[in-house]
């Protein structure tokens, strides 16, 4: 579904960025990072350092108080209101409280990215159930979060995210809910589409995935990055 | 959950905040279609009256001096007379004077059908017919008929006429204004329901904002809502219309019939006009309720 990013450049730039909410503290010191087309990274760091922050700032929910985020090239505070929606198509996240609609079925929930992208049912029946077997909720097709468990609402926000193919996943703490077999197959999923082409950064505290995956980490402290780190 | 065949991603079917908007809708419909049918009909009425005297006038001359047999005998021949001079006057189609029977006719409604009229020396009338838009120099054929016929005068109905047609307008001008009123009273109704379900909705807003949703796709499906919404009620509040006006043409048509206000009923144009009514509070409902949506989330993140 999503464009592909040219295997070249990056997709995430930040340059001095700091965030401050209201007349607080800074959240975020200085950070200056890239993340290249097709890269995959750990964003790790201890509770309060300022991981989810830093994604609220790729995935257009925040502003930077200062400095300058760039996404797919595009410089996000100049953006106009009217660009942000085909910004924020082009990635997936995965949200550490889910944001699951609580009203919709697992099918509604999982197809509204493509939905919003304007896919006709068609599209939305060939390709939703296939990746809710993939993830092992095709028994819950119809259920509604409520109705579901941490794990299995995870795992639909997984769904969520990576079914419009993005360009860019994010995803915050992502296994947090499930044990390692299916954290594991979760982390594969992920693999499989960052081979696709997809740029992937996850937000996590499993030393276990880390370890095994090895691939590159951002550590924030104190809302400083330290990194990238092998 | 599909809205006239447009899915919903937000919970709006089940929204406690816009229920009471088709009850609202209902009457604004009603008394709009009330206001807009007697517009409709009272317009017809004034172009009936127009129309009717438009090509009319009225000769009357005052009744001779004298016994009944010499005022009537010199009576007719200032008739005549007049009716010579009227028939030479270009603009003039035909001129006719009313017989004694006519007189009787006209007057019986205040003085009773007695013999007695026959030997009063009653003004002679005489109908005119002019050329409509073509119409004869009123001041000029005045002048004439002043001249050579003592006591004759012209009434054109048009003093009387022009009073009762300023009056009508200015009740269907009236009537307009509710229509308008109406129109913003349901403009703020939907305004405030829409802004309440989007406060309600806030967290999924948000969501569908994130996946990369557009704010027209978001404004789309509150729009969709108000139509549906606006549209039962257009609907309902019609229903409670119809018997009334159709009330009002039977009315019109078997008790005046003939009389001054004519035929009350609703022409066939008009009815389409207030069957439209639902359709259209329903789309200024969508209307606005779109443009709030855009309004309001222009001012978010």
């Amino acid at each position: 579904m999503g464009r592909k990013t040219p295997n070249h450049g990056n997709v995430v730039q930040f340059d001095s960025v700091g965030l401050r909410y209201d007349h607080g503290p800074e959240i975020l010191q200085d950070i200056n990072f890239a993340l290249p087309a097709g890269s995959f990274h750990f964003l790790t760091g201890p509770s309060g350092a300022g991981k989810s922050s830093l994604l609220r700032l790729i995935y257009l929910a925040q502003k930077p108080s200062r400095g300058r985020v760039t996404l797919f090239g595009r410089d996000t505070l100049l953006a106009r209101r009217y660009e942000l929606p085909a910004l924020r198509r082009r990635v997936g996240v995965v949200f550490q409280e889910f944001k699951l609609l609580d009203h919709l079925s697992t099918l509604d929930n999982v197809a509204l990215p493509l939905r919003v992208a304007g896919a006709g049912e068609a599209e939305v029946q060939k390709f939703v159930p296939d990746l809710l077997d993939w993830v092992g909720l095709s028994e819950h097709i119809h259920a509604k979060p409520p109705t579901l468990s941490g794990g299995q609402k995870q795992r639909v926000a997984i769904a969520r995210a990576v079914i419009a193919r993005p360009d860019l996943l994010l995803a915050d703490e992502p296994t947090g809910n499930v044990d390692d077999d299916i954290a594991m197959r979760l982390m594969y999923l992920f693999e499989e589409l960052n081979k696709l082409g997809t740029t992937v950064l996850v937000a996590t505290h499993n030393q276990s995935l880390i370890s095994r995956l090895q691939h590159p980490r951002l550590h924030l402290e104190n809302g400083a990055l330290l990194g990238p780190e092998p | 959950m599909i809205l006239f065949g447009a899915r919903s991603d937000l919970p709006l079917k089940n929204d406690a905040t816009s229920r009471f908007l088709p009850w609202l809708i209902a009457p604004m419909v009603f008394l709009c279609s009330i206001a807009l049918a007697g517009t409709i009909i009272l317009y017809g009425m004034i172009g009936r009256w127009d129309r009717d005297v438009s090509g009319t006038l009225t000769v009357e001359i005052a009744a001779a001096p004298g016994d009944a047999q010499t005022s009537a005998e010199q009576t007719r021949a200032k008739v005549e007379a007049a009716i010579r001079i009227l028939s030479d006057t270009p603009g003039v189609i035909q001129a006719r004077a009313l017989s004694q029977d006519q007189l009787s006719a006209l007057l019986a409604p205040w003085l009773g059908k007695t013999d007695l009229l026959r030997e009063m020396p009653l003004p002679a009338l005489i109908d005119v017919t002019i050329s409509p838009g073509h119409g004869p120099d009123l001041d000029a054929l005045s002048a004439r008929l002043d001249k050579a016929v003592e006591g004759a005068s012209i009434d054109d109905h048009r003093v009387w006429l022009s009073r009762l047609i300023g009056l009508s307008r200015a009740i269907a001008g009236l009537a307009v204004a509710v229509v308008v009123i109406i129109a913003g009273a349901t403009s703020a109704t939907v305004i405030y329901a829409t802004r309440t379900g989007m406060a309600v909705h806030r967290e999924v807003i948000d969501v569908l904002h994130l996946i990369g949703a557009t704010d027209d796709y978001i404004a789309r499906q509150f729009a969709d809502r108000a139509f549906s919404l606006a549209l039962k009620g257009g609907v309902l509040g019609l229903l409670l219309n119809i018997p009334i006006l159709g009330g009002l043409g039977f009315f019109g048509l078997h008790r005046l019939q003939g009389g001054f206000l004519g035929d009350l009923s609703l022409p066939f144009l008009g009815w389409i006009g207030v069957a439209v009514l639902p359709a259209a509070a329903a789309f200024l409902a969508m209307l606005t309720a779109r443009l709030t949506v855009h309004a309001t989330l222009a001012r978010m993140v």
